[in-house]
């Protein structure tokens, strides 16, 4: 075998790997899902009709149903990379891992294993709350090349966050920390477009939501499955998603090739 | 590639600090090809991290290191194409089963989808975890974990096998099957550096042994070599009173007294003759004995030895602190 193959064979083993992790350890798999289907049904149930009234429509429920898919749909990308910190942080602080290291094996393939399989876990997250937004009453006006589209988009902001997350938890000396620092990734979608118009909120935070990667993201999504205007979103959340995901990937590779200086005797 | 007999792990000068602490000074290991070298001695002496450099791990702040004639600095993937690790925290994934692990390994090194298979098979077999395979490491016992990380390390014949303190830990019976695959893989030509801070391991498996203390070598030699440097051990008599004691340590000029405990520690070459000697010593004096018991030489008649100091570091109870007369 030639060396690329032996990196993709090395890749797919850690990705086989990392699979057999989430089936093994499937609280923390249901605890990711689980989060953004609840705030689906708070904000749907508690909050949608009084939110739903202030979008001046007729049945304002449904309409703030329609409104918060794309929101929630964020929040569950933003909570299934905290498992990939974790899943990181639980592989750096094992004994493992100093196995794979003296080993002749392709050397991004444990960081690999990691993202691909990540992302296959954010995908099914998302169809789960996908389903469930379907269930309550959620309807989309996009056609097959919009749908497709729109998991492009989503997929391709994944792949950022889940780089983004793979440095926090290499980052991170301890699992605790590794499931702590990309909390504030949840809260962004709420300070941005995902749940309430942006023009509702006081000017400072307006300005921030106007600015942060989560909001032409949301409008994105919003845009291809609702009829609403995407302008120069898309163009935005792809430069956004490319960016994050590349200086990702830089310290995420460098933290990783870094050995690690201070050890026991 | 050099023409000379290779060695099967050539270390010169090595040396290794953290921040200002220095753990290795200018340490010199040679292991020749298929035989074993135990590097003895005890917490904090820099045992761990000589295998960690010399397994590509960390790098050393100075020194020439080959193994099986590749060089540590310059072609660190050559050196882990012929090496395996077996430390003393366990290499194991925790999530997956034992037979998952090994087929975690085999499709690491490319053994392909049949010959991995027969190779899972063969090594859960040959470490008694048939029965284990499919179950989770979580209900595995110390001695399963440690045999399944040593399985792992051999799914691929390595040249040279690194057992960091490979025994630590054991129950007695787990630490003689570990012996046994020692042996078992010494015999087919491996070459070997055992790491441990039991003598008892060292001189049952080692064909010579290095003595590290805080970072540096302070003997070399065959355990034949290096215990007749060794007293034989000592005795350890027990009074009631410490009347007794004094007068006991007279009588016994080459006895160490410890008042507080009121014990006496003489030294013995453990022969049956030597202890009735004694026995008869005591008895001709009137001198009533609690209790006598038998210590084996150690770690730390080792350092008493070589160093004349005792052991520096902090010494885990050795498994087997007394025994019977040899």
């Amino acid at each position: 075998m030639t060396t690329i193959a032996y990196t993709v064979s090395d890749a797919r083993t850690m990705l086989r790997r990392n699979l057999k992790h989430q089936l093994r350890y499937p609280s923390m798999t249901l605890m990711l899902v689980g989060m953004p289907v609840v705030f689906l049904l708070l904000f749907v149930y508690v909050l949608g009709g009084q939110l739903g009234a202030g979008l001046g429509a007729h049945d304002g429920r449904s309409a703030y149903l329609n409104y918060v898919v794309p929101g929630v749909l964020l929040v569950t990308v933003a909570a299934a990379v905290q498992g990939t910190s974790i899943m990181v942080a639980m592989d750096m602080t094992g004994g493992i891992i100093d196995r794979f290291r003296t080993m002749a094996i392709a050397r991004a393939s444990v960081l690999t294993g990691h993202v691909l399989g990540s992302l296959i876990q954010t995908l099914a997250a998302l169809a789960v709350v996908l389903g469930v937004a379907f269930g309550l009453g959620f309807r989309t006006t996009a056609g097959p090349l919009a749908w497709l589209a729109a998991i492009g988009v989503l997929a391709l902001f994944a792949f950022a966050l889940i780089w983004l997350a793979v440095a926090l938890g290499l980052a991170a000396k301890s699992v605790e920390t590794a499931s702590n620092t990309p909390m504030f990734l949840i809260l962004l979608p709420f300070l941005g477009s995902g749940f309430v118009r942006t023009a509702t909120m006081p000017e400072g935070l307006r300005q921030f939501s106007q600015y942060e990667p989560f909001s032409p993201v949301v409008d994105t999504v919003r845009g291809l499955l609702t009829d609403a205007a995407i302008g120069n979103h898309a163009i935005v959340t792809i430069a956004w998603s490319l960016g994050i995901a590349a200086l990702s990937y830089l310290w995420a590779t460098r933290l990783y090739n870094r050995r690690r200086a201070a050890d026991p005797a | 590639m050099t023409n000379q007999k290779a060695a099967g792990i050539a270390a010169r000068d090595v040396c290794k600090s953290f921040g200002d602490h220095l753990v290795l000074d200018k340490v010199n290991l040679e292991v020749e090809e298929g035989t074993i070298v135990s590097l003895l001695g005890p917490n904090g002496a820099g045992k761990t991290t000589m295998v960690r450099i010399l397994s590509t791990l960390i790098p050393a702040d100075s020194g020439a290191m080959r193994i099986a004639g590749h060089d540590v600095l310059t072609d660190p993937d050559g050196v882990r194409a012929v090496i395996g690790v077996t430390g003393q925290f366990s290499a194991v994934d925790n999530l997956l089963t034992g037979a998952e692990n090994l087929q975690l390994m085999a499709d690491l090194r490319h053994l392909g989808r049949a010959a991995g298979r027969r190779r899972v098979a063969e090594l859960l077999d040959r470490f008694e975890l048939t029965d284990a395979a499919d179950k989770p490491l979580s209900i595995y016992s110390g001695g399963m974990r440690r045999r399944l990380d040593l399985a792992m390390t051999l799914v691929t014949l390595p040249r040279v096998i690194f057992l960091d303190e490979p025994t630590a830990g054991l129950d007695p019976r787990s630490r003689r099957t570990m012996w046994h695959i020692i042996r078992e893989l010494a015999a087919s030509g491996v070459t070997i550096l055992l790491t441990t801070q039991y003598l008892d391991e060292a001189d049952q498996l080692a064909d010579r042994i290095a003595v590290l203390d805080q970072g540096r070598i302070v003997a070399e030699g065959t355990p034949a070599e290096l215990k007749s440097r060794i007293p034989g051990g000592h005795l350890r008599l027990q009074f009631a009173d410490p009347q007794v004691l004094r007068s006991a340590a007279s009588l016994l000029p080459a006895a160490v007294a410890v008042p507080d405990q009121l014990t006496l520690q003489v030294p013995a070459d453990g022969t049956v003759d030597s202890l009735r000697d004694l026995l008869d010593q005591l008895h001709e004096a009137a001198l009533d004995v609690e209790r006598l018991s038998i210590h084996n030489p150690d770690l730390d008649d080792v350092f008493l030895a070589v160093t004349g100091s005792h052991v520096t570091g902090p010494l885990d109870e050795s498994p087997t602190p007394t025994g019977a007369l040899r």
